[in-house]
């Protein structure tokens, strides 16, 4: 009993504490605020323009989140060396949301007490849709560089499209389709099996459109089989599909899966060529080039396609760019980027309702020639981008044709 | 029929591995009655050590698995004299706590000095398969089942024969009467925490072998997994944690082979659920006398 | 002391409760309105919504001296309960949430009243485990039951949306307010002693004639229909709904709350759940470091303070009057005991 604090001493300090906090806080907020003030002055009379940018940056999502947040913060101050947006500078304001919805929030919440006139974020599909309802109430010009589910520009529900949501990434179930002529006509497949994580929406519309466009071409699909977010057993249904001898397996998921899946594959002795789409990206750190001969993915983006973009990032933050998130990350900020040249053209007031609206417009009728490909926007605010096949050399990914 | 046998093979190796997991989980539980949630978490740092040994100083597996198991075991001994020592009279809820606490430091520490993308760790051996009439049975597996079953084996005999096993014993009977008797509670505890750590080193490096990633809240899942195994076979059982374990990696490769991997989870649950309010202390546990 | 304490007869006692609650609302609305910014009242929020968790878990933890890791599942329940009823109700807006808040409540303490009474009939750490489980059969079939459904209700992963964002500050205050009180009353009856009872010895308790299955029951139940009505809240503040938030962590960090709090203390819960959820936005300047000096925190306060940060002490604005009445508040107490008041 003599080591443990006692209660009243405990309290005593504890309010300090608190005290020190409140304090801080009230510092803090009075500061954002008078920050928040300065900044629509110093808009009015264009020193800057303030885009958010959320992510995940720690936490098990944030290796998506980090991607993307670096590539967009290295395209903005790209735009900022460059001289900015008809001489204003962009100020660049980046939180962490942890991948939590309620984070995402209020973190939002913040941006735009700060002032923000559009936001890259958000990455996973959960945050991305809380930030889009909360992002309708300001218009707020929103690009999110990754979060597949098609609900998060499109209310199928209500057949409404969020009129301020874009998204940078594919949901392009298209991918499904193009792998499975690939298959078909080019490396002549006829049974073919599919692997897929149930609940994403990238996930299962590629499976689904590969299923279908496979079995239009006149092959047979032998086996399907998915798994949940977090698995890390896949031999069950590798097994499953092993016994049913496939020629190959469509496998249209993130790399890191991927490369468990490989792994396991070889480890029971599947070891048929896969398939993929664009989130096999960054996948050559994890598989053996034993375990990717033959394979063939479909991307709009690779590593290798701009030298530009890589010793970029590079130089900007020490590494190789980790994965294809990098990329999108940058095409987002490009396309934010795009909408606010617009507005600044307009002559409008940065962080005004009109100059949002401004934004928005020019986004959804924009051409944008971004990193992976150029591409405009369908009715559904979802990208529509030109695709290249992807090969495995040595366990290197490399072009091999536009198909 | 080749692929019922395929999947048996599959959940037996992965059975093995919740049961060596769960038997480290066991030893702690009986001796201090905690949860220790970071149990988990040592086998993370434990797949983290295997990759830096292999990867970064380019040395050989066997290195990489004495590094492993040896780190695992100094980590948990050192958990155990810094986070768990002091609380040892205090609430056991405020020991979870602590635990829990314990869990996040290394998840959060591993993600900040490794980042939250996933590492790859090197093959400890070349992957190879062998056929059993027309069944295919990777190597992995073999090594998997062979090295559980004999840990068992070992640690039976550890806690039945031995000095140190009695005073184990002793000890999670009754820590007051076992001082009394001139046992080292202490040094017993730390020994307990040891070997416990050591099995989750080789659990580590078994787990690499079948899913040779790294990721910081790895451990986090595969410890509850543990845990429920545990539970299962009734906890503080070595034979329990055994079944226990076998039984769970079984029952979720089956759930998946007819097609609901979405669900295995909650089966999992469920054959939990149902065995405790059959048999409240799990396939082997022993009934404890209410005392009034 | 020969002569009598003079005491406080109860109609003033709640009266100056009364008070000290309006004189809070009054003072946090004037924040709310004038001082605070948007992003400060959407944390405001969120501290609400996790002090009704706090505080209902503390019943089943603090006062029943059970320790469930399924609480996130209750929360789910009154969440997609609350959720769907707003979304598909054809009523005013004020109507339909109040009657879907009280239909998140109800069930999720019918949830309760199912998990509870096969989970009690276990203790300790095996009921713990049955909890867990539970909460994570709960999540699981949110996630995966449009697919026997065979139509879309829940979204699973997916996302359910389009919820009508009817939580503000007033109701979820309101919220807070009629869930610590509800408490209150509750720990203060009969009813209530006999949880404490059933707390401190079963056996006793249960040769002195209290019926233990029921009132364990019955707090159990209480515990999980607040955790509903914080997955109301929650499910109308965030507008969205997804199942991986309901997950074991969720519970893990609900329980923290609880023991740092102070088991068995509401005001406890209150500020642990208040500083908790503050201190993750406060501390954003110190970025990835954050997590780790969080479970640094959790680690060092349970070591030297094991019994959480206000033990099992609870505020009484009556006790602290009647001391002043009596002339005791500044004389030393002789003994540093616990009052379980």
């Amino acid at each position: 009993m003599k080591k443990m604090i006692t209660r009243r001493n405990f309290l005593a300090a504890a309010g300090v504490v608190a005290a020190a906090g409140v304090l801080t806080a009230c510092g803090g907020s009075s500061s954002s605020a008078a920050a928040s003030g300065a900044a629509s002055g110093a808009a009015a009379s264009g020193d800057t323009i303030k885009v958010g940018v959320l992510g995940p940056l720690t936490g098990d999502v944030s290796v998506y989140g980090q991607a993307v947040v670096n590539g967009a913060t290295l395209r903005l101050k790209q735009a900022n060396e460059e001289g900015g947006i008809n001489g204003k500078q962009i100020e660049i304001i980046s939180m962490d949301e942890q991948g939590d919805p309620t984070q995402a929030v209020t973190c939002f919440t913040k941006m735009c007490d700060q002032g923000i006139t559009a936001l890259v974020g958000d990455v996973t599909t959960a945050p991305t849709l809380a930030v889009a309802a909360e992002s309708a109430d300001y218009n707020m010009p929103m690009v999110t560089a990754s979060a597949t589910a098609e609900s998060v520009t499109y209310d199928a529900e209500t057949d409404t499209v969020n009129g301020n949501v874009f998204r940078a990434t594919f949901t392009d179930p298209f991918q499904g389709v193009k792998m499975a002529d690939y298959a078909c006509q080019k490396l002549g497949y006829t049974k073919a099996a599919v692997i897929f994580k149930k609940g994403a929406d990238y996930n299962e519309g590629l499976a689904e459109n590969f299923v279908k466009e496979f079995e239009a071409q006149g092959g047979t699909i032998v086996d399907q089989e998915s798994y949940s977010d977090g698995d890390v057993d896949f031999k069950t249904q590798l097994t499953s599909i092993l016994g049913k001898g496939p020629e190959t397996v469509f496998c249209p998921n993130y790399y890191q899966e991927v490369g468990q899946i490989l792994a396991q594959a070889e480890s029971i002795g599947l070891t048929v060529p896969f398939l993929g789409g664009d989130g096999w990206d960054g996948l050559e750190g994890y598989a053996t080039a034993e375990q990717l001969k033959d394979s063939y993915f479909c991307a709009n983006y690779a590593k290798g396609a701009s030298a530009d973009f890589e010793s970029a990032y590079k130089a900007e933050y020490g590494e190789d760019y980790p994965n294809g998130f990098a990329p999108l990350g940058y095409d987002a900020a490009t396309t934010v980027l795009y909408g606010i040249q617009a507005a600044e053209d307009a002559g409008l007031e940065a962080g005004s309702d009109e100059y949002k609206q401004a934004v928005i417009d020019a986004i959804a009728g924009g051409t944008i020639e971004g990193l992976t490909g150029t591409f405009t926007f369908d009715e559904h605010h979802d990208p529509v981008k030109s695709t290249a096949i992807l090969t495995y050399i040595d366990g290197k990914p490399e072009l091999k044709e536009m198909f | 029929m080749t692929v019922f046998f395929s999947q048996l093979i599959n959940g037996l190796s992965l059975g093995s591995i919740y049961a060596l997991i769960a038997l480290g989980y066991s030893m702690v539980y009986g001796i201090i009655l905690l949860l220790n949630f970071a149990h988990g978490d040592i086998i993370m740092v434990g797949a983290y050590m295997s990759w830096f040994v292999m990867n970064q100083l380019g040395l050989g597996p066997v290195t990489a698995v004495c590094a492993t198991i040896i780190v695992c075991t100094l980590l948990g001994v050192v958990i155990e004299k810094i986070a768990y020592t002091p609380l040892r009279s205090a609430p056991r809820i405020s020991l979870l706590i602590t635990a829990i606490g314990v869990s996040f430091f290394l998840e959060y520490t591993a993600e900040l000095i490794m980042g939250s993308g996933a590492k790859v760790i090197p093959a400890y051996f070349a992957p190879k398969t062998f056929y059993v009439g027309k069944v295919p049975v990777g190597l992995t597996s073999i090594i998997t089942l062979v090295v559980t079953v004999l840990s068992m084996l070992v640690l039976t005999f550890l806690v039945q024969k031995t000095k140190l096993g009695k005073a184990m014993r002793a000890v999670s009977e009754d820590m007051d009467a076992a001082r009394l008797m001139g046992i080292n509670v202490n040094s017993t505890i730390s020994f307990t925490f040891a070997v416990g750590s050591a099995l989750a080193g080789i659990g580590a490096v078994l787990y690499c072998c079948s899913y040779p990633q790294a990721t910081p809240t790895m451990g986090s899942m595969l410890g509850l997994k543990a845990f429920v195994a545990a539970v299962l076979g009734g906890i503080g059982s070595m034979p329990g944690a055994m079944i226990g374990g076998i039984a769970i990696g079984l029952c979720e490769c089956f759930v998946s082979a007819i097609g609901l991997s979405a669900w295995k989870d909650a089966v999992t649950f469920a054959i939990l659920i149902i065995v405790l309010l059959v048999k409240p202390t799990g396939f082997l546990g022993r009934q404890v006398q209410e005392k009034v | 002391m020969n002569t009598k304490r003079k005491t406080l007869k109860m109609p003033v006692r709640y009266l100056m409760n009364a008070v000290l609650v309006a004189l809070l609302f009054v003072g946090l609305s004037y924040l709310t309105q004038n001082v605070l910014s948007t992003y400060q009242n959407k944390v405001l929020l969120t501290v609400g919504i996790n002090i009704i968790l706090a505080v209902s878990l503390n019943v089943a933890t603090g006062y029943l001296g059970q320790l469930p890791l399924g609480h996130a599942g209750f929360m789910a329940v009154g969440a997609y309960t609350c959720a769907l009823f707003t979304k598909y109700c054809p009523l005013p807006g004020g109507i339909s949430f109040a009657l879907g808040l009280a239909l998140a409540c109800v069930v999720a303490g019918l949830f309760g009243v199912l998990i509870g009474i096969p989970a009690l009939r276990l203790t300790g750490d095996y009921l713990a485990i049955l909890t867990l489980g539970f909460g994570e059969i709960i999540r699981i079939t949110l996630n995966n039951i449009d697919d026997v459904l065979g139509f879309k209700l829940f979204y699973g992963a997916k996302g359910l949306k389009n919820i009508p964002k009817y939580s503000n500050y007033w109701n979820v205050f309101l919220c807070v307010v009629i869930t610590c009180f509800a408490i209150h009353a509750m720990m203060k009856s009969r009813h209530g002693r006999a949880v404490l009872a059933i707390r401190d010895n079963e056996i006793a308790a249960e040769s002195c004639g209290i019926q233990t299955t029921y009132y364990k029951v019955m707090a159990f139940a209480f515990s999980a229909a607040f955790a509903g009505l914080a997955g109301g809240l929650y499910a109308c503040y965030l507008g969205v709904l997804d199942p991986s938030t309901f997950g074991f962590m969720k519970s893990i960090e609900i329980l923290v709350m609880v023991v740092l709090g102070g088991m068995g203390s509401m005001l406890g819960s209150i500020l642990s759940a208040t500083v908790l959820t503050i201190l993750p936005e406060a501390t954003r300047s110190f970025e990835s470091y954050r997590m780790v000096v969080y479970s640094l925190v959790l680690i060092l306060m349970m070591i030297f303070r094991p019994g959480g940060l206000l033990g099992s002490y609870d505020f009484s604005m009556s006790r602290i009057v009647e001391k002043i009445m009596n002339g005791e508040l500044f004389r030393k107490k002789e003994k540093e005991g616990e009052d379980h008041e």
